[in-house]
């Protein structure tokens, strides 16, 4: 391997930038440009996928591309690096200076451009050395030096302030240490272009800071970073350029140091118009107590005699919206998963109440049948059937509603799911459209109305608007509130406090699996949730 | 028969004022393809007849090489059926080649070594059959090995049961019982005799009649239920078009088989009612639409209330149970057991379940696919064999079918994908 990436001739050099370590992010704007992409067009068929898009990226700068989902950002970054070879898209990709024919992911990794996809792409089989060089061996007369890709290894892992042995498994390694392999791995390959897809959606808050701390880092370094993201905090916190696009088409491009950049406008920007309000606004109807958990208590699923919910509690009251917040990791997803039909751990003790009457919620269908519900985070894995149509998954709950003397009737499963898409607005041709070829919101949308249609009192919403766009989580949250306004609780899991707190009557925090505290709607600020989430000691009801 | 022809027309309902996006756009597609599928598979089948006919010389579609077509084809018909239940459900099964070997053994035992007369034998031969598959059943949905490890298990282990009980052969069987496989359903009716057509099976003529009008039947009464419901109907021509060409097909086959030596046989019926039995399960039932969703997303299905393991269970019980039926029918057609039955019957069946439109990660899937992917074999294996071409080609002749019948669908499947 050569030391450095040649200049290729005729770029637009800049002898400080070169070598110059500490070119600090206020230059940014002065830099030159490293990257641009002019025009770009790409159809897929009669599908219009990309219009025009224009993009311009200086040398070490991070550049945001921000836009809603099915905007173009992924296809725009799939031409970039390669995937779609030059030809089968419009318009051209200047890379210093010169404008690239790329025909594959490895001629845009010669020229420097790594993509680091939102779903990460590393064998959970191989070790982190195995899997930084997978491909790119260090060899000599066919025989792979292991030592050389060692010591390289270590150097790269320091870098990125991993601070594990080479030989680890990766599968050993939670999804922020992956994250960090992944960008040793693009560090190996030279990298002077890093394309971030959606880096933190599955971090925690202490993952993803490292992660954002590393791109100031490289952006010190002078490589370029263009990162896509749903978190617009975020993005404020660390772009220096922001680029939207819109329905294909570049919408525009601003300084992240125009005094009026912001989340405001990027929304703006992203949606075409104003949300004056993220949430929609709800006069809270509260009625009775509905569903009171008591001493809930789960063993952990893999790790034995550690329990994954210690004596949790919690309670819902009719037309009342619950949260649970909690960081990445504190037991959120294994409490509500615990209790509906113990689909998580090994049950140890603990007590479910509706109405005051104790419920059997020991099976899935149990846990229906007492009028609970809950639609997972994890749409692809968990919750729908992504090769089945709309109709068939949203019956896929409660098909004995549709059966009689034992016979589906197809028809009338036909009419009540054309009933869900015109009510929550399944923006699709029809009911028989395959689920996988929805947008992440909409799927969302089948995944609530499936279970809607169980007529459930309590809905358990798990990451309800992860991964779907700004407009598509407004109506999203109508729809909560719709619901609430029927008389039934719904308890919501959400890693985004401002979310909860937009959302919610009142707020369980959670940490290591015990119920650290509750507030009310009227008391919340973000650093009071903060402070219980982080809080070791548990409260009991 | 076919009740299979529904699904299409829901997907033209001119939505609800919610307007048809890309995404949307695509989805339509997709569900078109899988139909246009179905309607493709259709069209090969009918090249292949095609095919045959004229380089056997007409020969294919005599009438009794059309009766023993069905009679040599109905074990992989009732097979696939089987299968294909495990296949939607994201498992297989290797083993009823070797099950069909030992219900063969069973049958025989019990008539020759026992004395049973031939209905006691055949309910024997059922229950071992869901003996077999609540074996298999229970290791893969209750201590969840997978299916390959407990199905090519039982494989050895059935095989080697097969070969204790038989021994050599057992043969001097009832001739009731051959009958199953080689007798024709007696022509109580007489025959009708038009100069020019000459004498035709009555009760042969009256089933595929019947079939035929039932067919008619069922797709007008659906439309109006549909229409009922306000449901978008297809365009009455589209309907009329279709159905007309179906009993077209019906009207052929009833009289090549009314012209046959034997009639209609009645392996035909076992198999006909099969094939409707468990097209109305897959279809219109809770448990059939369970197969389905622990296919496509086993861990949904769960969390949905689904429970996986009974289905698998059962699932695996009914393919036990179709190669009990199929053992009985490879039986009664060699009228006399033998160990080395049903070699590689599995495979046979797990190919007409995949040119028949199975995907290889479950979830799709539909009997009347495996059915035209069984006879597609079927005109093959008999096609060839007119033509008197070597066995060891025809192997390979239908290896190669079967990769590109999955290649095919691979391919158009990628395109549709990148159009979208």
């Amino acid at each position: 391997m050569d030391a450095r990436t040649p200049e290729p001739a005729g770029s637009a050099g800049d002898p400080a930038a070169d070598g110059s370590v500490g070119s600090a992010p206020a230059d940014a704007s002065a830099a030159p440009v490293v990257l641009e992409m002019r025009g770009i067009g790409k159809t897929f068929g009669p599908v219009v996928a990309l219009k025009r898009v224009d993009l311009e990226a200086r040398r070490g700068e991070v550049h945001a591309i921000c836009g809603e989902n099915g905007a173009g950002k992924s296809t725009l970054m799939k031409v970039l690096s390669g995937v779609y070879p030059h030809g089968s898209y419009t318009g051209d990709i200047v890379f210093d200076g010169q404008i690239c024919e790329f025909r594959s992911i490895r001629d845009s990794e010669a020229a420097g451009i790594v993509i680091i996809h939102q779903e990460l792409a590393l064998c959970a089989n191989l070790s982190i050395l195995e899997n930084i060089y997978l491909g790119r061996q260090h060899t000599d007369k066919g025989m792979i030096r292991w030592e050389s890709m060692r010591g390289e290894a270590r150097r790269l892992l320091a870098k990125v302030g991993l601070d594990e042995n080479p030989d680890t498994l990766v599968g050993q390694l939670g999804v922020g240490k992956q994250q960090l392999v992944e960008i040793a791995k693009a560090l190996s390959k030279r990298v002077r272009l890093l394309i971030l897809d959606e880096p933190t959606a599955a971090l925690n808050d202490d993952d993803s800071e490292q992660l954002l701390e590393l791109i100031r880092q490289l952006r010190a370094e002078g490589v370029t970073c263009v990162i896509i993201s749903h978190k617009l905090g975020e993005i404020e916190e660390i772009a220096d350029t922001t680029t939207i696009i819109r329905d294909g088409e570049t919408v525009e491009s601003f300084s992240m140091r125009d005094p009026d950049a912001g989340e405001d406008r990027i929304i703006r920007g992203m949606v075409g118009r104003s949300l004056d309000s993220r949430f929609p606004d709800r006069t809270p109807q509260i009625g009775e107590e509905l569903l009171r958990i008591e001493d809930w208590t789960t063993e952990h699923a893999t790790i034995p005699d550690r329990l994954a919910v210690d004596h949790a509690h919690l309670s819902v009251r009719a037309g009342e919206i619950v949260g649970i917040a909690g960081l990445m990791g504190a037991g959120r997803t294994e409490f509500v998963m615990s209790v509906f039909g113990r689909q998580y751990g090994t049950y140890r003790g603990g007590k479910v109440f509706k109405n005051g009457r104790e419920i059997d919620v020991s099976t899935v269908r149990r846990a229906i049948a007492a009028g609970l519900a809950y639609v997972s985070e994890d749409r692809k894995e968990a919750g729908l059937n992504l090769i089945q149509s709309i109709r068939e998954n949203i019956s896929a709950a409660a098909l004995g509603k549709l059966t009689r003397r034992g016979m589906i009737d197809e028809h009338r499963e036909v009419l009540v799911a054309q009933k869900y898409q015109r009510d929550i607005r399944i923006k699709t041709a029809g009911v028989e459209t395959v689920v996988g070829n929805l947008s992440g919101g909409n799927q969302q949308k089948v995944a609530l109305a499936k279970w809607m249609y169980t007529d459930p009192d309590v809905l358990i919403l798990d990451e309800p608007t992860r991964g779907i766009d700004v407009g598509a989580k407004f109506e999203i949250y109508q729809l909560i509130h719709e619901l609430a306004a029927t008389g039934r609780g719904v308890i919501v899991i959400s890693s985004e406090m401002p979310e909860l707190i937009g959302l919610c009557d009142r707020i369980y925090a959670i940490n290591q699996g015990r119920v650290t505290g509750e507030i009310d709607r009227e008391d919340v600020t973000q650093e009071a949730l903060m402070r219980l989430m982080t809080q070791e000691e548990g409260v009991r009801a | 028969m076919s009740t299979e022809t529904t699904t299409a027309s829901a997907d033209r309902t001119p939505g609800t004022g919610a307007p048809a996006g890309p995404k949307g756009a695509a989805g339509t597609r997709r569900t078109r393809h899988i139909d246009l599928r179905q309607s493709g598979l259709m069209l090969a089948l009918v090249g292949i007849i095609i095919l045959f006919q004229i380089l056997t010389g007409g020969r294919l579609l005599a009438p009794d090489n059309v009766a023993s077509l069905i009679q040599q084809n109905a074990y992989v018909m009732i097979l696939a059926i089987g299968m294909m239940l495990v296949i939607i459900a994201g498992h297989i099964d290797l083993s009823v080649g070797s099950t069909v070997a030992m219900i063969g053994g069973v049958v025989g035992i019990a008539m020759v070594g026992w004395g049973l007369p031939w209905p006691v034998a055949i309910l024997l031969a059922l229950i071992v059959g869901l003996v077999v598959g609540a074996w298999q059943g229970f290791w893969v949905a209750y201590v969840g090995i997978p299916a390959f490890i407990v199905t090519l298990a039982g494989m050895l282990i059935f095989r080697g049961i097969a070969q204790i009980l038989v021994g050599e052969t057992i043969s001097g069987y009832d001739q009731a019982f051959n009958a199953i496989s080689n007798g024709s359903v007696p022509n109580v009716l007489g025959f009708t005799n038009t100069p020019p057509i000459g004498y035709l099976d009555g009760v042969t003529l009256l089933v595929g009649a019947l079939g035929a009008a039932g067919l008619v039947w069922s797709g007008l009464r659906r439309r109006a239920v549909m229409r009922g419901h306000d449901l978008a109907v297809e365009p009455i021509g589209a309907f009329w078009v279709k159905t007309g060409a179906m009993i077209l097909a019906i009207g052929v086959f009833t009289y090549l088989l009314a012209k046959s030596t034997g009639g209609l046989p009645i392996v035909l019926v076992i198999v006909g009612v099969l094939v409707m039995i468990f097209t109305v399960i897959l279809r219109s039932t809770r448990f059939g639409r369970n197969i389905y969703a622990i296919g496509g997303n086993y861990r949904a299905a769960e969390l949905s209330g689904v429970n996986a393991k009974q289905v698998t269970f059962g699932i695996f019980l009914l393919a036990g149970l179709l190669a009990a039926v199929a053992g009985i029918v490879v039986t009664a057609r060699a009228g006399s057991s033998v160990a080395s039955a049903g070699q590689s019957y599995e495979l046979d069946a797990i190919a007409a379940c995949f040119i028949g439109g199975a995907a290889v990660s479950g979830g799709v899937g539909r009997i009347s696919g495996a059915m035209i992917g069984a006879l597609i074999m079927g005109v093959l294996n008999i096609g060839l064999s007119i033509l008197s071409v070597d066995p060891s080609w025809q192997m390979a002749i239908k290896g190669l079918v079967l990769l590109a019948a999955v290649a095919f669908d691979l391919v158009s499947k990628k395109r549709s994908a990148a159009g979208g």
